[in-house]
């Protein structure tokens, strides 16, 4: 066993963690923003519908947005109160989308609602539907609709299915906590989606920077479920599914295919507990558990707060330095910055993280040294070097054709390791941009 | 909260320490041993015809730069190992002023005509040297005897030759281990080579100490590994079968790896990463491919020692290899089941 190294995938990085401040820290409630904004667009897919209008009064867990087709989800209040409006909301990815804001209403109770009930007897479809309708995305970070990830397509078979309790950005430790405190739940979801896929075997995948919640998982693995728990080395990005699946069982995922092609099916650690949690009683995620941490955040801590609150209110609650310099939704090696504190916590939000100014050094750019690192780095295996070289002739087409540009998921890896300090990833995210433009022009 | 002033980036937000200065600056480190031991067999010789290369390097480096409008890019301590690298393939006692013009060349010519750091296609010393060597072939093939009495107190006569000149005559002079063997088949002592012991270039000498130096690279990951253990052992196995085929006309493997310049070229100059392919397997190939000039120039061309033409042909042929031999991307070889799968869906 001392010999034993731990599973992984080939390639990757080692930024330190970052996260002995927050995982030993349980989750606490956050207290309600004098005003929510619930963009009905949270997921990959069509926006929610909204059915409510201003002034009217909704109660904590209700439904407020329904699934507009297939490839979309439900939207439920994050709080008892008041419609203020329905009008466009900032993201963080600058665009604004249609969305619904609430004032908490002071005197309530803040009980949340429940619904219909789906058990996990229930049928594949119903489950599905109940997925979709509790509002369900990866909490991950992806937000792609869970129910559409699980609604495998007919003919193909599903051996394995893959809990991600991963959590390998620095950083984020709500993963670690809902593994530590929601075990019951995160079992639960598990035979919702034994059910739904008919799977053999469910593997929880936590990496070993987390021993407390694999023994947690182990020591309350229930005999009905064909669980079994794996301890991986700790390697950044192997939370990315194509890396979870080489990692725990050394199946490929076809370039530009889905997991289902090989037998398996990611689905995070929070997003399982979620579906054991509110599905029994009708619910749906109308609050997350989120890491606030960072140098620049004095009350640093794992927080369940309810979807829609501005980032203000929560830098405002927690504490910030004055010389904060760079606030972030995720990790800090793929989160995005924030331009604007209007911006809301997301179903896909699992951390703020804000920076000083001292962390982010300003540094020197070279040209490219060939050194080889970050085709070293490069989970998927590309040629950043090449990539990068091409991007800046702005010759997208050639990178997407000949050196597998829309392969690379930004994982920033190539950035990481750069030693002339070249924005790799940065670039990558421009041209994909550009090879998708022109490609929807076609 | 004060309404802080947040700045918009791209992800990610943490690097790693990793910089082009330091890998530069430690591989000034994994050559300071070699430069050291040069100058114990050479003496004060050595350490000024080194001394001279590195100031004419990083002044070169500077000043065109600063000619183009640049920022100076000569605190990145590459010209550093330029100038190191001259010093170390040239004859120790080649007169100052044409050390001066070496280093001049090799960033002149061998990398600011290129693009610089980074464009550089061939590795910028062994270019100077390739000029230098055609521009004064006497001079560069005028060899000071290893560990001579005095070596501390006295320059060599050539050294400060005047400008223009090169005073070659009443030299002490020592014939390197490969020209003895190629004009006279006289084998030099392997523990003698292993050592430094023998006349040759400052850095052609101690191959235990390059190798010391290699081997620190190859551990804090600034070495491809691959490069240098395909260049010897194409060496070493290619001569081993050769001399086994006939002693008379073949040295023995330990004797071609020990000689010349080859442990400084492999461990130091093939590996230059801007001159090398990008992957693994590439780096096998071009290791080959210099093992195998290597050879063939010693054995069958018309030098004594063909390091430098085999590592700046290898450098040419680089981006063609990369050309060749791409990373296989993740996901691309089992096609089959995803075409069954779209099949299916």
């Amino acid at each position: 066993m001392l010999f034993r190294r731990n599973k992984t995938f080939g390639h990757g990085v080692h930024p330190p963690d970052s996260k002995d401040r927050t995982k030993g820290m349980e989750i606490r409630q956050f207290p309600f923003a004098p005003e929510l904004v619930v963009p009905l667009s949270q997921h990959i897919g069509k926006p929610a519908r909204p059915l409510v209008g201003a002034g009217q009064e909704v109660v904590r867990g209700q439904r407020i947005g329904e699934p507009d087709g297939y490839m979309s989800v439900a939207m439920h209040a994050p709080v008892s109160g008041e419609v203020t409006r329905i009008g466009p909301v900032p993201t963080i990815k600058g665009q604004e989308v249609p969305g619904v804001y609430l004032r908490p209403h002071p005197a309530s109770t803040q009980e949340v609602a429940e619904g219909l009930a789906v058990e996990p007897t229930a049928s594949r479809e119903e489950i599905l539907k109940g997925i979709q309708m509790a509002g369900v995305v990866g909490l991950g970070g992806a937000a792609f609709p869970t129910h559409v990830k699980l609604d495998i397509p007919e003919g193909e078979y599903v051996d394995t299915v893959i809990i991600n309790g991963v959590e390998c950005e620095p950083y984020l430790t709500t993963d670690h906590r809902v593994m530590l405190e929601q075990v019951a739940d995160i079992y639960n979801g598990a035979r919702y989606l034994e059910k739904v896929t008919g799977a053999e075997r469910i593997i929880i995948g936590v990496e070993a920077n987390k021993p407390d919640a694999a023994d947690a998982l182990r020591a309350a693995i229930p005999a009905d479920l064909p669980i079994e728990v794996m301890v991986l080395e700790v390697k950044y990005p192997q939370g990315a599914e194509k890396m979870l699946i080489s990692a725990l069982l050394g199946r490929e995922v076809p370039s530009g295919g889905f997991p289902y092609q090989v037998g398996a099916i990611c689905i995070n650690v929070a997003t399982t507990a979620e579906i054991g949690r509110l599905l029994p009683h009708g619910q749906g995620i109308q609050e997350r558990v989120v890491s606030i941490s960072g140098p620049a955040v004095r009350d640093a801590g794992n927080y369940r707060i309810p979807i829609g609150t501005p980032l203000r209110f929560i830098l405002d609650t927690v504490g910030v330095a004055d010389d904060v310099g760079r606030v972030f939704m995720g990790g800090p090696m793929m989160g995005p910055t924030a331009s604007n504190l209007d911006v809301p916590i997301l179903k896909g939000t699992s951390g703020v993280v804000a920076f000083t100014t001292v962390e982010l050094p300003k540094r020197r750019e070279y040209p490219c040294i060939r050194c080889a690192y970050c085709v070293d780095a490069c989970p998927l295996y590309l040629n950043p070097s090449q990539l990068g070289l091409l991007a800046k002739n702005r010759e997208y087409d050639r990178m997407a054709e000949e050196f597998h540009l829309m392969d690379c998921f930004e994982c920033g890896s190539c950035s990481y390791v750069c030693p002339s300090h070249i924005p790799l990833a940065h670039y990558f995210r421009v041209a994909k941009a550009a090879v998708r433009r022109a490609r929807a022009k076609e | 909260m004060k309404r802080p002033v947040l700045e918009i980036a791209s992800s990610p937000h943490v690097v790693s320490a990793n910089s082009v200065e330091t890998i530069m600056f430690n591989v000034v480190l994994a050559l300071l041993p070699a430069v050291a031991f040069s100058i114990y067999i050479f003496g004060i010789t050595a350490a000024l015809t080194i001394g001279a290369a590195v100031v004419s390097c990083l002044l070169t480096e500077h000043l065109l730069c600063r000619a183009g409008g640049a920022q100076s890019t000569v605190g990145d301590w590459s010209a550093v190992i330029t100038g190191l690298l001259l010093g170390l393939i040239v004859p120790p006692g080649l007169p100052v002023w044409m050390v001066a013009v070496g280093g001049f060349l090799s960033i002149g010519l061998g990398k600011y005509l290129f693009g610089g750091l980074g464009y550089n296609s061939f590795n910028p010393a062994l270019v100077g040297r390739a000029v230098l060597q055609a521009t004064f072939p006497v001079s560069m093939t005028t060899w000071i005897d290893a560990e001579q009495v005095g070596r501390f107190s006295e320059l060599a006569p050539t050294s400060l030759a005047a400008p223009l000149t090169a005073a070659t005559t009443d030299v002490v002079s020592g014939a390197t281990p490969l020209a003895a063997w190629k004009f006279d088949r006289a084998l030099a002592d392997t523990t003698e080579l292993a050592f430094g012991m023998v006349s040759g270039s400052a850095g052609e000498t101690s191959a235990l100490v390059l190798l010391l130096g290699g081997v620190y690279l190859i551990a804090r990951n600034m070495m491809n590994w691959r490069t240098p253990v395909a260049i010897l052992g194409t060496v070493a196995v290619v001569s081993a079968i050769l001399h086994a085929i006939d002693p008379g006309r073949y040295p023995p493997a330990e004797f071609m790896l020990l000689s010349g310049g080859l442990m400084l070229g492999a461990l130091f100059m093939a590996t230059d990463m801007v001159g090398s392919p990008i992957t693994n397997a590439g780096c096998v190939v071009y290791g080959i491919l210099i093992g195998v000039l290597v050879l063939v120039i010693r054995n069958w061309g018309g030098m004594p020692e063909g390091v430098m033409y085999a590592i700046l042909l290898g450098n040419a042929a680089s981006p063609h290899i990369d050309k060749l031999i791409q990373p296989r991307v993740y996901g691309t070889q089992r096609e089959r089941r995803a075409s069954a799968g779209e099949a299916k869906a």
